[in-house]
């Protein structure tokens, strides 16, 4: 199999750079109900940042934040410099934001491949005559797509399933796919939603080498959340650990595991 | 006349009114494919097209000044409906979407009597439903003319929608956010332009319906009852298939003329009203996903 040592930061493709993603003193209110409150932290350019915390911290939430799916009332995102208002999903898309999801979320009656290609959306511009006439433009674009999809095929080891409709993959599979779709998109920061969630050791294990593989081939600044704290920390450069909606720890996984707040959240404590 | 000529007769007619079901499935399945609901107001909208287009006339717009104002109208009523009903129930299970739509279908009747009474119209598109000569004189077939256009307008309509499907952006988009909206945005498909391209889509396409039903049979309130005409077809041809409302628009048109006329005598009359249903049920014994539908897969 493979040994789950990180890479050092010295081996891998890409040096950690400076922030890409900036999240300041956000929260985030449903009702009268704190989802997140003032949370702050940064993502630096090719970093593994993991996002922990136990059951109904704020974790997807935060990331819904960050994809625009729900707009917090407080505090501010800046993405390479820029600070970001009114996102939408699609926009965050369209800024080289992609993402998976906690409960799968695939094209379920499409095949491996059609659910990759829809993943190239946003890299498929030629127009409606240009593709009834079979201009070069539309060849070409068609052609690279293809060339982009087969690369993720290769690269996430799924050539026998390519041509399977979805549904019919078994779970650790599918979210393998998912993970395709969204780097079929050839993200800049790719947000993971436990990715791990449901695995056995074996399919664990597979997932945080893709992780690590994508990090380290294409660069790819990846935020992922885990509520399992082992795995993760085996993985991530840096560590943000909510509970309850608040920042109680963020730092590198050793520190982490040694901050008291967090052992706390994790173990309960005596009061 | 010989045996012949008059099955032809039968099936010809039967083939061409059939394309004109799959022109009314025709909205339902845009809409379907791009929310995975189906939309029971499509029969409203027929009315309140056609109706409109009507109105405008009888306020003294010409035919070609009428035809891009109801357009435009029901471009409008597209959006509106994305806007007002749609936008507020993303990620809603579909049993939501399909009762929002029953209560739209209410508010669009209601709109358009409110709007325009509640007579009888007439519409005239210089097409008499009446037997064309050529193939009369030369092959003693009667064909209505009015069938005939239809049959041919319906072609072009399906022919181009097709097109757009397979060839446009959007189109490629669609099936992505009719599987899951919440994952056809996060790659990037603006859910809410295409809901609307294809809601207003759907309103030209009733539109059109709607002018051709009601030269035949008045512009009434009973073209609501369309829909009901449509779900034969769709659940032959399959909910998710352009080229499969027509065949099955063919299919159906044939079937319940020639059972009418060959299997009425014998089994009793009126048959042509429930016999496409009756070939609805059997397709949903053995192939519930229509002819050319997506194959429905489930995990257990």
């Amino acid at each position: 199999m493979m040994d789950m040592t990180p890479f050092s930061t010295s081996t891998r493709g890409f040096a950690i750079g400076e922030p890409i993603l900036e999240l300041k003193d956000i929260s985030l209110r449903f009702g009268g109900v704190n989802a997140l409150t003032k949370i702050s932290f940064d993502v630096r350019e090719h970093e593994v940042r993991a996002i922990i915390g136990p059951n109904g911290a704020g974790k997807s939430s935060m990331l819904n934040v960050i994809n625009g799916v729900y707009r917090p009332q407080e505090g501010s995102i800046i993405y390479k410099g820029q600070r970001l208002s009114g996102m939408t999903p699609p926009r965050a898309a369209r800024m080289g934001i992609a993402r998976t999801f906690q409960n799968i979320a695939l094209f379920k009656g499409m095949t491996v491949l059609d659910n990759l290609m829809a993943g190239r959306y946003l890299h498929t511009n030629a127009n409606f005559l240009e593709v009834a006439l079979q201009m070069p433009r539309a060849r070409r674009e068609e052609t690279r797509n293809r060339e982009a999809v087969e690369e993720i095929i290769e690269f996430l080891e799924v050539q026998q399933i390519r041509k399977t409709p979805v549904a019919r993959l078994p779970y650790g599979l599918q979210k393998r796919v998912e993970l395709g779709r969204a780097l079929a998109a050839e993200p800049k920061i790719l947000l993971l939603d436990e990715p791990m969630a449901g695995m056995n050791i074996e399919e664990k294990q597979d997932m945080c080498r893709f992780i690590l593989d994508v990090n380290d081939h294409y660069g790819t600044t990846v935020v992922l959340i885990e509520h399992d704290m082992g795995v993760v920390m085996d993985i991530s450069d840096r560590v943000v650990v909510l509970d309850y909606g608040k920042k109680i720890g963020d730092g590198t996984p050793d520190e982490v595991r040694s901050n008291q707040d967090v052992i706390n959240a994790y173990l309960g404590v005596a009061h | 006349m010989n045996n012949y000529s008059f099955f032809f007769e039968v099936l010809i007619g039967g083939l061409l009114s059939g394309l004109m079901y799959s022109l009314v499935a025709l909205g339902f399945v845009l809409i379907y494919k791009a929310s995975g609901v189906f939309n029971f107001a499509q029969g409203a909208m027929v009315f309140l097209a056609v109706l409109s287009f009507v109105g405008f006339m009888e306020l003294g717009l010409s035919f070609w000044a009428a035809l891009p104002v109801t357009i435009a109208m029901m471009v409008l009523v597209g959006m509106a409906t994305e806007r007002f009903v749609l936008r507020p129930l993303v990620n809603e299970n579909e049993n939501t979407l399909l009762m929002a739509t029953i209560g739209l279908s209410f508010v669009i009747e209601g709109a358009a009597q409110l709007a325009w009474g509640v007579d009888v119209r007439r519409i005239d598109l210089g097409i008499k439903d009446e037997p064309l000569r050529w193939p009369a004189e030369n092959f003693g077939v009667f064909i209505s003319a009015l069938d005939l256009t239809a049959g041919v307008v319906a072609a072009v309509m399906v022919t181009l929608l097709a097109m757009l499907f397979s060839m446009t952006k959007a189109g490629r988009g669609l099936r992505a956010v009719a599987d899951d909206p919440a994952a056809a945005m996060s790659i990037g498909i603006p859910l809410q332009q295409i809901w609307m391209l294809v809601w207003a889509a759907a309103g030209v396409v009733a539109l059109v319906a709607g002018m051709l039903w009601g030269a035949r049979s008045g512009v009434q309130f009973a073209l609501v009852l369309l829909a009901l005409k449509a779900m034969p077809v769709l659940i032959i041809g399959g909910f998710t298939s352009v080229p499969g409302v027509i065949v099955a628009g063919l299919i159906v048109g044939a079937f319940e003329k020639l059972a009418e006329v060959y299997l009425g005598p014998s089994i009793g009359g009126g048959i042509e009203g429930w016999a496409p249903y009756m070939l609805a049920v059997l397709f949903l014994l053995i192939r519930p996903e229509g002819l050319f539908g997506e194959k429905i897969i489930r995990r257990v």
